[in-house]
């Protein structure tokens, strides 16, 4: 299952392993940081999945499995670089500061955004897959027009790597190297479509053929996603051109709040993975290398907990939006249709003092 | 004031060497648009004096030169994408429809999709399929997209330097049977508004609008009208979302009657809208109802029956004689 290709620096069992390419720059002070990142952007998601049977949140889509590799992407990230998400980078969010309640605002049905991209230099949520990737590539050719020196970083999974608009971003990145890296976590499903009908290659083997690097990076090895990610990114700074990273790892839960994964896979399958989670070797290195003390882990543990009840008490203060508002922002001038509709719902009574 | 003749394949060239000139922002992307100028030579020369980077002669792949666009106006600049011809638009529909005209309000106000997507439309140059096809009425169905016509050189010069400069992402329709027509063009002002109707001709009896090569045919027809006694009113939409109703609709109200002329199918059309439209803010004053001269419901045909397919002076002056003679 895990290709000879692969970059790994640290094992399942937290033990650090040597790369030619690769060398871990992490302090222990840094690492610990981000396993604290990992356990709280953990724990917000089994609030979420919480909320959403609840019957607070319209839906979620949980990240389990994956913390390893956004959490070593995001943290990978330089302040100006700016990342594109697809809708399951929660990771990511978190790394850009993004407050956990702006993130569930559309998955809680009140917003179709939810947040201010240019604040925190993180697009919105893209749903149709594959769309954002090419948004992303444009705003990479923008910042080379802008002489700056930053990058972007844009993520899509192994479903949406068969998108055309994936593939045409691949052409368009490679042909005007544009400073974006591509970051592909290869959860090995599309919903319950396993990735082999994707691809019948290894998907950052396809980056060759479209004239710039591809690396498969251990997805649950956060010191690898993080080395990785930091290397192309600095290199499209630097005016290297795309990279696509192929992070290799695997959806611990369902697809969405509204999936089965029993249905299309083995409990076998999904024990093999639980041994390779992404929190527990960097806990196991902690522990090993730098000595952290249990009460260490206890205090994280805990100021996750606290995060989670911040968000509860935030999800549910979320109330129904004003009506009147559907009407807001769809031009950034007049139109007069908006004006009719704004007429038409308020002379029913309906919206606030809006 | 300062007018000189040109084609509106010029007045366009013209008008997007202005808007470059004026905003450093502004770039243009599209297939074959550099070195070439473009099929139709829209572009011809302005990649030699704005560069490779402001000229961009993309790979061929039109969701990629819309996708990308978005990407640019999220980083403050200001694309003018073309596509090659109206039936390859199909390709980028998705990032027009998901993206596009979308992000303005999941932004709540903060990213403007301040982009044009130039559209050669309409049939009428003996083309083979997908080089005639009149797509609008999908993107007047979408809210957060404007959609405009320019039916003379003079529109086209200033129109496409307004429809540079809004902040709404606007799909530019030009009638490519039209590009090597000249006309007089005023360099000192814009006549009016992007989306403002024009009154091309004054008339009593019936209100003809249309949009886009459509125009003159609807000019041509008010001709042979008058020689039969019967007055068009004429109306250039040049909006085609959002129509500019006051206009059309004070028309109407004088001449009581309505036909709607566009080469698209009827179907669920922007004819369809109108008609709609105006006869519910008309009713009673109409004395007949609302006729659409349109295409047929079928694909669009090939070349050398497509003047059997697209709006004659014929059909319209058969639409004339329809509301003229209605009740009688």
């Amino acid at each position: 299952m895990i290709d000879e290709e692969l970059v790994q620096l640290l094992t399942p069992e937290g033990e650090r392993v040597d790369h030619p390419d690769y060398a871990s720059t992490l302090s222990g002070e840094q690492i610990l940081s981000m396993y604290r990142d990992m356990v709280i952007v953990r724990r917000l998601c089994t609030e979420s999945t919480s909320l959403q049977r609840q019957g607070q949140l319209a839906l979620w889509a949980p990240i389990e499995g994956q913390e390893g590799a956004q959490i070593g992407a995001g943290r990978a990230l330089a302040p100006m670089d700016f990342t594109f998400p697809s809708y399951r980078e929660h990771g990511i969010a978190w790394c850009r500061g993004i407050p956990p309640a702006e993130l569930l605002k559309l998955f809680r049905a009140v917003s179709n955004g939810g947040w201010d991209p240019l604040k925190y230099r993180h697009h919105l949520p893209t749903i149709v897959l594959g769309n954002q990737v090419l948004n992303a590539v444009g705003y990479a050719m923008g910042i080379q027009r802008d002489g700056a020196d930053e990058a972007v970083l844009t993520f899509f999974g192994d479903g949406a790597s068969s998108q055309g608009d994936v593939l045409e971003s691949f052409v368009w990145a490679s042909s005007f190297n544009a400073p974006v890296v591509f970051f592909c976590q290869n959860n090995q499903f599309g919903i319950s479509t396993p990735s082999s009908t994707q691809s019948k290659v290894p998907l950052f083997r396809r980056a060759r053929g479209f004239g710039f690097p591809g690396v498969r990076v251990d997805g649950n090895d956060l010191l690898a996603c993080y080395e990785v990610t930091r290397a192309a990114l600095d290199n499209a700074r630097a005016g290297g051109g795309p990279t696509m990273i192929e992070a290799f790892t695997y959806r611990m839960g369902a697809h969405t709040t509204s999936d089965d994964p029993t249905r299309y896979r083995v409990d076998a399958e999904v024990e093999v993975w639980k041994h390779r989670d992404p929190i527990e070797r960097i806990k196991a290195l902690l522990v090993r290398e730098y000595r952290v003390k249990p009460s260490a882990f206890e205090d994280i543990a805990a100021e996750a907990d606290r995060q989670a009840l911040q968000l509860r008490e935030d999800v549910l203060a979320m109330g129904r939006p004003d009506p009147l508002s559907m009407f807001d922002h769809v031009y950034a001038d007049d139109h007069p249709l908006i004006d009719e509709g704004r007429r038409e719902m308020a002379a029913l009574g309906l919206g606030g003092s809006h | 004031m300062a007018t000189t003749t040109m084609t509106m394949a010029k007045a366009l060239n013209e008008g997007l060497r202005r808007a470059m000139e004026k905003d450093p922002k502004v770039l243009l992307m599209g297939e074959d648009i550099g070195k070439l100028g473009g099929v139709f030579r829209i572009t011809d020369g302005l990649q030699k004096d704005f560069g490779q980077d402001r000229v961009v002669d993309t790979p061929l792949a039109e969701s990629a030169i819309v996708g990308t666009a978005v990407g640019l106006a999220i980083r403050g600049y200001r694309p003018v994408c073309e596509m090659q011809f109206d039936g390859f638009v199909f390709p980028a529909f998705d990032q027009i429809v998901s993206q596009v005209a979308k992000l303005h309000k999941r932004s709540e106000g903060i990213y403007n999709m301040a982009m044009v997507i130039r559209l050669p439309f309409q049939g009428g140059i003996g083309a083979i399929e997908h080089h005639s096809e009149s797509p609008e009425a999908y993107f007047a169905h979408t809210p957060g997209l404007r959609v405009v016509s320019c039916a003379t050189p003079n529109d086209a010069f200033w129109m496409i330097q307004q429809a540079i400069d809004s902040d709404d992402p606007i799909i530019f329709c030009e009638p490519k049977s039209r590009y090597w027509e000249k006309g007089e063009v005023d360099l000192d002002g814009p006549p009016r508004g992007l989306c403002e109707a024009e009154l091309r001709r004054e008339g009593s009896d019936v209100t003809v609008v249309g949009y886009g090569s459509s125009v003159k045919t609807i000019l041509r027809a008010a001709e042979a009208a008058e020689a039969e006694g019967v007055s068009l009113e004429v109306i250039d939409l040049r909006g085609i979302s959002p129509v500019d109703y006051p206009v059309v609709v004070a028309s109407v109200l004088k001449t009581g009657r309505l036909i709607a002329v566009q080469e698209a199918p009827r179907s669920a059309s922007v004819s369809s809208e109108i008609v709609a439209e105006v006869t519910q803010r008309c009713f009673y004053s109409m004395r007949a109802p609302g006729v659409r001269v349109a295409g047929y419901h079928v694909p669009y045909p090939p070349a050398r029956i497509e003047e059997d397919y697209r709006p004659s002076v014929d059909r319209i002056l058969d639409a004339v004689d329809q509301v003229m003679g209605y009740g009688q």
